[in-house]
């Protein structure tokens, strides 16, 4: 569905992501996991075209019997249109808007009013506290209903695959959980996962295959269940004894 | 001093208020959205001016007619200043973007000078709207009423733009966070193209008004009311749309007070005195009154 070879992306004049390749399937759940400074925001900065790379390619399919399309030419605003949809790193909730305006603009790109009124019903059934919170702003919203606004808002578009990047950021254990529950539901019900994560444990226990990234390079990759057991894995991301 | 004296001149800020609010408007609507201190902003006062004196004494188009060519010529000329001098330089350091607010102000400025003259133009409206009208002993022009009754009718369909509408969501969203807005697929160069013609239309419009108060023009004109209104949005605080009708309203009374209440002698300091205002309130309030906590845009 996903495919980006050898993308190469500098920041001014620093060299960000040094030929970064990664594959993401169909309904898949993938985690990309790495220190801070690696690289894994520019990545998912670029795959929403937010950032341009200098050089490499990023295909993507928005449908599986549909043809391919190259996102390096294209705006963010124009990606979104094609079924990406990237939740911020920090929610990027517009904190003076409503939760119920929020919520609306995730689908800005859509003119199918049914279609935006049914998964504005669906997004409310699995984040009830939306529901109970629509007419406030969102700014006035705990850290965890704002990411829970976020996550809503990027299934505003109806997206084909969902870009999560760092949502426990800030989360107490409890929230961590639920919400985690909550993604495995999301990629149930057909949403294909890209999931950028500080806390590698459940990043991995979560998704079926993940990466690592290191320095701007991709130095691993496989399924998950293997990178949990991978001792120097182990040893960087997961806090401790092999 | 009387009641009837104090009434009079609190009607006369009120008049003044009017106008520096709607080219606040126009301030705080450009910060807010593109982070820009927009000091071409005066000088569409100036374009109004003389695009109601061209339509309204050469073609002697009746008066609503008037306004709305003005308000379309304003919102024109911002989309145009917006596309050919700020586009270019968006994503670069706030200070780039000042200092090209300053060129295309001069450049202005000097267009009007080359074009129409230095000459101050005599401003007349039609009869019926220089009649006066007295309400107890509190006299006024008919076209005072109209540049009130107009500024607050502009100033309802704008928050009406802003707050009801799909464009004004957009707009909100876009002044909070660039970047997210772009990823929820919001068209950010026709939402800040937006801002600049709807804050320039409402810019020329009070051009409209200044020439009808004051009743003489020259190129040079916007100059002060734009410096004014920019410290009207500064006071009520920058980026906010109420603030900045409250900032205008509260300039143009205070201004008018201090000229009307104390000795005469004082009055050539009004300038003087709205600048104490302002460094007096950002003292105390360094936001201004109702603006939120100060960022810059990374």
């Amino acid at each position: 569905m996903l495919k980006v070879a050898d993308v190469h992306v500098y920041r001014g004049r620093t060299h960000v992501l040094k030929g970064v390749s990664l594959e993401v399937g169909r309904g898949d759940i993938v985690a990309l996991i790495g220190a801070n400074g690696a690289g894994k925001t520019t990545l998912l900065r670029t795959l929403s075209g937010l950032l341009r790379p200098r050089q490499g390619a990023i295909r993507f399919q928005p449908r599986a019997d549909g043809p391919e399309v190259d996102l390096t030419r294209l705006a963010a605003e124009d990606i979104v249109g094609l079924g990406i949809s990237h939740c911020p790193e920090g929610r990027g909730v517009f904190a003076r808007l409503s939760v119920r305006e929020n919520l609306l603009i995730g689908a800005y790109r859509r003119r199918d009013r049914g279609g935006i009124e049914e998964d504005y019903r669906r997004v409310r059934a699995i984040f009830p506290i939306l529901e109970e919170r629509a007419g406030q702003a969102a700014g006035s919203l705990s850290g965890g209903e704002q990411e829970m606004l976020a996550i809503g808002r990027a299934l505003m578009s109806r997206p084909a695959l969902l870009i999560l990047d760092e949502p426990s950021l800030g989360l107490g254990p409890m929230v961590v959980a639920r919400l985690f529950d909550v993604l495995a539901e999301i990629n149930r019900q057909g949403v294909t996962l890209l999931l950028v994560e500080q806390n590698a444990v459940a990043a991995l226990n979560l998704a079926r295959r993940g990466y690592v990234l290191e320095t701007g390079r991709m130095v691993l990759a496989g399924p998950s269940a293997e990178l949990l057991e991978d001792p120097n894995v182990r040893r960087a991301y997961l806090g401790g004894a092999a | 001093m009387t009641a009837d004296y104090i009434a009079q001149q609190i009607v006369n800020g009120l008049i003044l208020g009017s106008m520096y609010a709607l080219v606040a408007i126009g301030f705080s609507m450009i910060y807010g959205i593109v982070r820009l201190i927009n000091f071409a902003h005066g000088d569409i006062v100036m374009i109004g001016a003389f695009v109601t004196l061209g339509l309204l004494q050469s073609l002697g188009a009746p008066l609503p007619v008037v306004a709305v060519g003005v308000l379309l010529s304003g919102a024109g000329m911002g989309i145009a200043v917006e596309r050919a001098a700020f586009r270019p330089m968006r994503g670069a350091p706030q200070v780039t973007g000042f200092i090209a607010s300053l060129a295309v102000s001069i450049m202005l400025q000097n267009l009007g000078i080359l074009t129409l003259t230095a000459q101050p133009r005599n401003f007349a409206f039609p009869d019926y709207l220089q009649a006066l009208i007295h309400v107890g002993a509190v006299g006024f022009r008919v076209i005072d009423v109209v540049i009130m009754l107009s500024a607050v009718l502009l100033m309802g369909l704008l928050l009406l733009l802003v707050h009801r509408t799909r464009l004004g969501m957009a707009m909100r969203a876009t002044a909070e966070n660039l970047d997210v807005a772009r990823l929820m697929g919001i068209p950010i160069n026709r939402t800040i193209r937006a801002a600049f013609a709807v804050g320039s239309g409402l810019a020329a419009i009070a051009g409209l008004m200044w020439g009808g108060k004051f009743g003489q023009i020259d190129p040079l004109l916007g100059y002060v009311p734009g410096l004014k209104s920019f410290v009207a949005a500064v006071i009520g605080g920058v980026g906010s749309i109420p603030g900045a009708i409250l900032g205008g309203y509260v300039l143009g009374l205070a201004e008018v007070l201090f000229v009307g209440l104390l000795p005469p002698i004082y009055s050539a300091f009004r300038d003087a005195f709205v600048f104490a205002a302002l460094i007096l309130i950002l003292l105390a309030l360094p936001n201004g009154i109702l603006g939120k906590a100060a960022e810059d845009r990374a």
